[in-house]
Protein backbone atom coordinates (compact mmCIF):
# COMPACT_ATOMS: atom_id res chain seq x y z
CA UNK A 1 0.00 0.00 0.00
CA UNK A 2 1.04 3.60 -0.59
CA UNK A 3 3.06 5.25 2.16
CA UNK A 4 1.64 8.09 4.17
CA UNK A 5 3.50 11.39 3.99
CA UNK A 6 5.25 10.73 0.73
CA UNK A 7 5.76 13.72 -1.49
CA UNK A 8 2.81 14.14 -3.88
CA UNK A 9 4.84 13.31 -6.97
CA UNK A 10 6.34 10.18 -5.41
CA UNK A 11 2.87 9.11 -4.32
CA UNK A 12 1.77 8.90 -7.95
CA UNK A 13 5.14 7.67 -9.22
CA UNK A 14 5.66 10.86 -11.21
CA UNK A 15 8.85 12.88 -11.74
CA UNK A 16 9.14 16.03 -9.62
CA UNK A 17 8.61 18.58 -12.38
CA UNK A 18 6.05 21.03 -13.75
CA UNK A 19 5.44 19.21 -17.03
CA UNK A 20 2.77 16.64 -16.26
CA UNK A 21 1.75 13.32 -17.76
CA UNK A 22 -1.90 13.74 -16.85
CA UNK A 23 -2.87 10.27 -18.15
CA UNK A 24 -0.43 8.67 -15.69
CA UNK A 25 -1.66 10.94 -12.93
CA UNK A 26 -5.30 9.97 -13.57
CA UNK A 27 -4.52 6.25 -13.84
CA UNK A 28 -2.43 6.18 -10.69
CA UNK A 29 -5.03 8.23 -8.87
CA UNK A 30 -7.76 5.70 -9.66
CA UNK A 31 -5.49 2.79 -8.70
CA UNK A 32 -4.51 4.38 -5.36
CA UNK A 33 -8.07 5.39 -4.63
CA UNK A 34 -9.27 1.82 -4.95
CA UNK A 35 -6.30 0.55 -2.89
CA UNK A 36 -7.11 2.78 0.04
CA UNK A 37 -10.88 2.86 -0.26
CA UNK A 38 -12.48 2.65 3.22
CA UNK A 39 -14.65 -0.31 2.10
CA UNK A 40 -11.53 -2.44 1.87
CA UNK A 41 -10.74 -1.73 5.50
CA UNK A 42 -14.18 -2.44 6.94
CA UNK A 43 -12.89 -5.45 8.90
CA UNK A 44 -9.41 -4.07 9.58
CA UNK A 45 -8.12 -2.93 12.96
CA UNK A 46 -8.99 0.65 14.05
CA UNK A 47 -5.36 1.57 13.55
CA UNK A 48 -5.34 0.29 9.97
CA UNK A 49 -8.65 1.96 9.26
CA UNK A 50 -7.33 5.31 10.46
CA UNK A 51 -4.16 4.82 8.46
CA UNK A 52 -6.09 4.05 5.26
CA UNK A 53 -8.29 7.09 5.81
CA UNK A 54 -5.27 9.33 6.22
CA UNK A 55 -3.79 8.02 3.00
CA UNK A 56 -7.10 8.37 1.16
CA UNK A 57 -7.21 12.02 2.25
CA UNK A 58 -3.64 12.60 1.19
CA UNK A 59 -4.28 10.94 -2.18
CA UNK A 60 -7.19 13.31 -2.84
CA UNK A 61 -5.23 16.39 -1.74
CA UNK A 62 -2.21 15.35 -3.77
CA UNK A 63 -4.32 14.74 -6.87
CA UNK A 64 -6.03 18.13 -6.61
CA UNK A 65 -2.66 19.83 -6.14
CA UNK A 66 -0.92 18.15 -9.06
CA UNK A 67 -3.87 18.41 -11.43
CA UNK A 68 -4.10 22.21 -11.12
CA UNK A 69 -1.13 23.95 -12.83
CA UNK A 70 -0.97 26.88 -10.39
CA UNK A 71 -1.17 24.61 -7.35
CA UNK A 72 1.40 22.24 -8.89
CA UNK A 73 3.89 25.07 -9.44
CA UNK A 74 3.25 26.44 -5.95
CA UNK A 75 3.88 22.97 -4.51
CA UNK A 76 7.08 22.48 -6.51
CA UNK A 77 8.38 25.80 -5.20
CA UNK A 78 7.38 24.84 -1.68
CA UNK A 79 9.42 21.64 -2.03
CA UNK A 80 12.39 23.86 -2.91
CA UNK A 81 11.75 25.98 0.17
CA UNK A 82 10.41 28.94 -1.82
CA UNK A 83 7.36 30.79 -0.49
CA UNK A 84 5.27 32.24 -3.34
CA UNK A 85 4.28 35.16 -1.04
CA UNK A 86 0.74 35.32 -2.35
CA UNK A 87 -0.45 36.77 0.97
CA UNK A 88 2.29 39.34 1.42
CA UNK A 89 3.80 40.40 -1.90
CA UNK A 90 1.61 43.12 -3.39
CA UNK A 91 4.17 44.62 -5.77
CA UNK A 92 2.96 43.26 -9.08
CA UNK A 93 4.12 44.84 -12.37
CA UNK A 94 2.00 47.95 -13.01
CA UNK A 95 1.00 46.91 -16.54
CA UNK A 96 -0.20 43.55 -15.23
CA UNK A 97 -2.32 45.26 -12.58
CA UNK A 98 -3.71 47.69 -15.17
CA UNK A 99 -4.76 44.70 -17.24
CA UNK A 100 -6.46 43.19 -14.19
CA UNK A 101 -8.40 46.44 -13.71
CA UNK A 102 -9.40 46.46 -17.37
CA UNK A 103 -10.61 42.87 -17.17
CA UNK A 104 -12.58 43.61 -14.02
CA UNK A 105 -14.21 46.60 -15.73
CA UNK A 106 -15.01 44.52 -18.81
CA UNK A 107 -16.62 41.81 -16.65
CA UNK A 108 -18.73 44.40 -14.82
CA UNK A 109 -19.83 46.02 -18.08
CA UNK A 110 -20.64 42.76 -19.84
CA UNK A 111 -22.52 41.42 -16.81
CA UNK A 112 -24.52 44.64 -16.66
CA UNK A 113 -25.36 44.37 -20.36
CA UNK A 114 -26.04 40.61 -19.99
CA UNK A 115 -23.60 40.11 -22.83
CA UNK A 116 -22.61 36.43 -22.61
CA UNK A 117 -20.59 36.37 -25.87
CA UNK A 118 -18.44 39.25 -24.55
CA UNK A 119 -17.81 37.31 -21.34
CA UNK A 120 -16.93 34.18 -23.30
CA UNK A 121 -14.57 36.16 -25.46
CA UNK A 122 -12.87 37.55 -22.37
CA UNK A 123 -12.65 34.06 -20.91
CA UNK A 124 -10.84 32.92 -24.04
CA UNK A 125 -8.34 35.80 -23.77
CA UNK A 126 -7.71 34.97 -20.14
CA UNK A 127 -7.24 31.27 -20.84
CA UNK A 128 -4.61 32.16 -23.44
CA UNK A 129 -2.86 34.41 -20.92
CA UNK A 130 -2.85 31.51 -18.44
CA UNK A 131 -1.34 29.22 -21.09
CA UNK A 132 1.49 31.68 -21.71
CA UNK A 133 2.27 31.85 -18.00
CA UNK A 134 2.14 28.06 -17.68
CA UNK A 135 4.64 27.78 -20.52
CA UNK A 136 6.88 30.27 -18.68
CA UNK A 137 6.54 28.15 -15.55
CA UNK A 138 7.56 25.03 -17.44
CA UNK A 139 10.73 26.73 -18.67
CA UNK A 140 11.49 28.43 -15.36
CA UNK A 141 10.94 25.33 -13.22
CA UNK A 142 11.99 22.41 -15.41
CA UNK A 143 14.74 23.95 -17.49
CA UNK A 144 16.23 27.09 -15.93
CA UNK A 145 15.54 26.41 -12.24
CA UNK A 146 14.63 30.10 -12.08
CA UNK A 147 12.68 29.88 -8.83
CA UNK A 148 12.28 33.60 -8.32
CA UNK A 149 10.78 34.00 -11.77
CA UNK A 150 8.54 30.99 -11.22
CA UNK A 151 7.30 32.46 -7.97
CA UNK A 152 6.33 35.70 -9.75
CA UNK A 153 4.49 33.69 -12.42
CA UNK A 154 2.52 31.83 -9.72
CA UNK A 155 1.44 35.16 -8.23
CA UNK A 156 0.21 36.29 -11.66
CA UNK A 157 -1.62 33.00 -12.18
CA UNK A 158 -3.32 33.42 -8.81
CA UNK A 159 -4.91 36.62 -10.18
CA UNK A 160 -5.81 34.99 -13.46
CA UNK A 161 -7.40 31.94 -11.78
CA UNK A 162 -9.54 34.28 -9.69
CA UNK A 163 -10.68 36.36 -12.68
CA UNK A 164 -11.40 33.19 -14.59
CA UNK A 165 -13.56 31.79 -11.79
CA UNK A 166 -15.39 35.13 -11.54
CA UNK A 167 -16.16 35.20 -15.28
CA UNK A 168 -17.36 31.61 -15.23
CA UNK A 169 -19.56 32.53 -12.29
CA UNK A 170 -20.89 35.59 -14.15
CA UNK A 171 -21.73 33.45 -17.21
CA UNK A 172 -23.52 30.84 -15.10
CA UNK A 173 -25.53 33.58 -13.41
CA UNK A 174 -26.64 35.01 -16.77
CA UNK A 175 -27.47 31.59 -18.20
CA UNK A 176 -29.75 30.76 -15.27
CA UNK B 1 -19.20 37.13 7.09
CA UNK B 2 -20.35 40.16 9.03
CA UNK B 3 -18.70 43.45 8.14
CA UNK B 4 -18.23 46.11 10.78
CA UNK B 5 -20.35 49.25 10.52
CA UNK B 6 -17.35 51.32 9.47
CA UNK B 7 -16.55 48.91 6.65
CA UNK B 8 -20.16 49.00 5.48
CA UNK B 9 -20.20 52.80 5.61
CA UNK B 10 -17.09 53.10 3.44
CA UNK B 11 -18.29 50.31 1.16
CA UNK B 12 -21.69 51.89 0.58
CA UNK B 13 -20.42 55.47 0.43
CA UNK B 14 -16.82 55.20 -0.72
CA UNK B 15 -14.89 58.48 -0.42
CA UNK B 16 -12.69 59.85 -3.17
CA UNK B 17 -13.31 57.29 -5.87
CA UNK B 18 -11.77 58.29 -9.18
CA UNK B 19 -8.63 58.96 -11.13
CA UNK B 20 -6.12 61.73 -11.61
CA UNK B 21 -3.78 62.41 -14.50
CA UNK B 22 -0.95 59.93 -14.12
CA UNK B 23 1.45 62.11 -16.07
CA UNK B 24 0.94 65.18 -13.86
CA UNK B 25 4.29 65.80 -12.09
CA UNK B 26 2.41 66.53 -8.85
CA UNK B 27 0.55 63.21 -8.94
CA UNK B 28 1.94 59.97 -7.54
CA UNK B 29 0.28 56.69 -8.53
CA UNK B 30 0.52 53.49 -6.54
CA UNK B 31 -0.79 50.24 -7.98
CA UNK B 32 -0.76 47.09 -5.90
CA UNK B 33 -2.48 43.74 -5.96
CA UNK B 34 -3.04 40.83 -3.61
CA UNK B 35 -2.51 37.49 -5.38
CA UNK B 36 -4.25 35.53 -2.63
CA UNK B 37 -7.62 37.17 -3.28
CA UNK B 38 -7.13 38.85 -6.66
CA UNK B 39 -7.82 42.33 -5.32
CA UNK B 40 -6.35 45.26 -7.23
CA UNK B 41 -5.93 48.75 -5.79
CA UNK B 42 -4.90 52.04 -7.41
CA UNK B 43 -4.18 54.97 -5.13
CA UNK B 44 -3.25 58.44 -6.40
CA UNK B 45 -2.03 61.42 -4.42
CA UNK B 46 -1.65 65.02 -5.51
CA UNK B 47 0.98 66.99 -3.66
CA UNK B 48 1.34 70.77 -3.57
CA UNK B 49 4.65 72.66 -3.73
CA UNK B 50 4.55 72.84 0.07
CA UNK B 51 4.82 69.02 0.17
CA UNK B 52 1.32 68.52 1.55
CA UNK B 53 -1.13 66.08 0.02
CA UNK B 54 -4.00 68.13 -1.39
CA UNK B 55 -6.05 65.38 -2.92
CA UNK B 56 -6.28 61.59 -3.06
CA UNK B 57 -8.27 59.27 -5.30
CA UNK B 58 -8.64 55.52 -5.41
CA UNK B 59 -10.01 52.76 -7.53
CA UNK B 60 -10.24 49.27 -6.08
CA UNK B 61 -11.50 45.95 -7.36
CA UNK B 62 -12.03 43.59 -4.51
CA UNK B 63 -14.06 42.77 -1.45
CA UNK B 64 -15.77 45.23 0.87
CA UNK B 65 -12.79 45.32 3.23
CA UNK B 66 -10.39 46.22 0.42
CA UNK B 67 -12.69 49.02 -0.77
CA UNK B 68 -13.18 50.31 2.77
CA UNK B 69 -9.42 50.19 3.47
CA UNK B 70 -8.63 52.27 0.41
CA UNK B 71 -11.51 54.68 0.99
CA UNK B 72 -10.36 55.23 4.57
CA UNK B 73 -6.74 55.92 3.66
CA UNK B 74 -7.74 58.56 1.10
CA UNK B 75 -9.44 60.40 3.96
CA UNK B 76 -6.48 59.95 6.27
CA UNK B 77 -3.74 61.07 3.91
CA UNK B 78 -5.25 64.37 2.75
CA UNK B 79 -3.59 67.34 4.46
CA UNK B 80 -0.58 65.27 5.52
CA UNK B 81 3.04 65.33 4.36
CA UNK B 82 4.66 62.41 2.56
CA UNK B 83 6.68 61.56 5.66
CA UNK B 84 3.55 61.54 7.79
CA UNK B 85 1.62 59.19 5.50
CA UNK B 86 4.57 56.79 5.37
CA UNK B 87 3.94 56.26 9.06
CA UNK B 88 0.45 54.85 8.50
CA UNK B 89 0.53 51.15 9.35
CA UNK B 90 -1.79 48.44 8.17
CA UNK B 91 -2.59 47.71 11.81
CA UNK B 92 -3.99 51.28 12.16
CA UNK B 93 -6.31 50.64 9.22
CA UNK B 94 -7.33 47.19 10.45
CA UNK B 95 -8.04 48.56 13.91
CA UNK B 96 -10.10 51.53 12.65
CA UNK B 97 -12.23 49.26 10.45
CA UNK B 98 -12.32 46.36 12.94
CA UNK B 99 -11.14 43.95 10.24
CA UNK B 100 -11.20 40.26 11.13
CA UNK B 101 -7.88 38.34 10.80
CA UNK B 102 -8.79 36.89 7.37
CA UNK B 103 -9.15 40.44 6.03
CA UNK B 104 -5.92 41.87 7.40
CA UNK B 105 -4.34 41.50 3.95
CA UNK B 106 -6.77 44.18 2.68
CA UNK B 107 -5.23 46.68 5.08
CA UNK B 108 -1.75 45.52 4.04
CA UNK B 109 -2.75 46.26 0.46
CA UNK B 110 -3.82 49.81 1.41
CA UNK B 111 -0.57 50.45 3.30
CA UNK B 112 1.45 49.17 0.35
CA UNK B 113 -0.59 51.37 -2.01
CA UNK B 114 0.36 54.49 -0.01
CA UNK B 115 4.03 53.49 -0.13
CA UNK B 116 3.87 52.80 -3.86
CA UNK B 117 2.19 56.17 -4.55
CA UNK B 118 4.79 58.05 -2.49
CA UNK B 119 7.64 56.15 -4.17
CA UNK B 120 6.21 56.99 -7.60
CA UNK B 121 5.95 60.67 -6.72
CA UNK B 122 9.48 60.81 -5.30
CA UNK B 123 10.86 59.09 -8.39
CA UNK B 124 9.08 61.67 -10.57
CA UNK B 125 10.39 64.58 -8.51
CA UNK B 126 13.99 63.39 -8.52
CA UNK B 127 13.97 62.78 -12.27
CA UNK B 128 12.48 66.28 -12.72
CA UNK B 129 15.38 67.70 -10.69
CA UNK B 130 17.91 65.85 -12.84
CA UNK B 131 16.23 67.23 -15.95
CA UNK B 132 16.33 70.78 -14.53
Amino acid sequence: MAEFNQNHFALFGLPEQFALDSTSLDQNYRRLQSEVHPDRFASASPHERLHSLQIATQVNDAYATLKNPTARARYLLQLQGVDTQEESNTAMPADFLMLQMEWREAIAEASEAEDIPALEHLLKTIRLEAKVLQEQLHIALDENKALHEASAAVRKLAFIDKVRADIEQAIIKLED
Amino acid sequence: MAYSEKVLDHYENPRNVGSMDKSDPHVGTGMVGAPACGDVMKLQIKVGDDGIIQDAKFKTYGCGSAIASSSLVTEWIKGKTLDQVMEIKNSDIAEELALPPVKIHCSVLAEDAIRAAVADLKAKQSSAKVAA
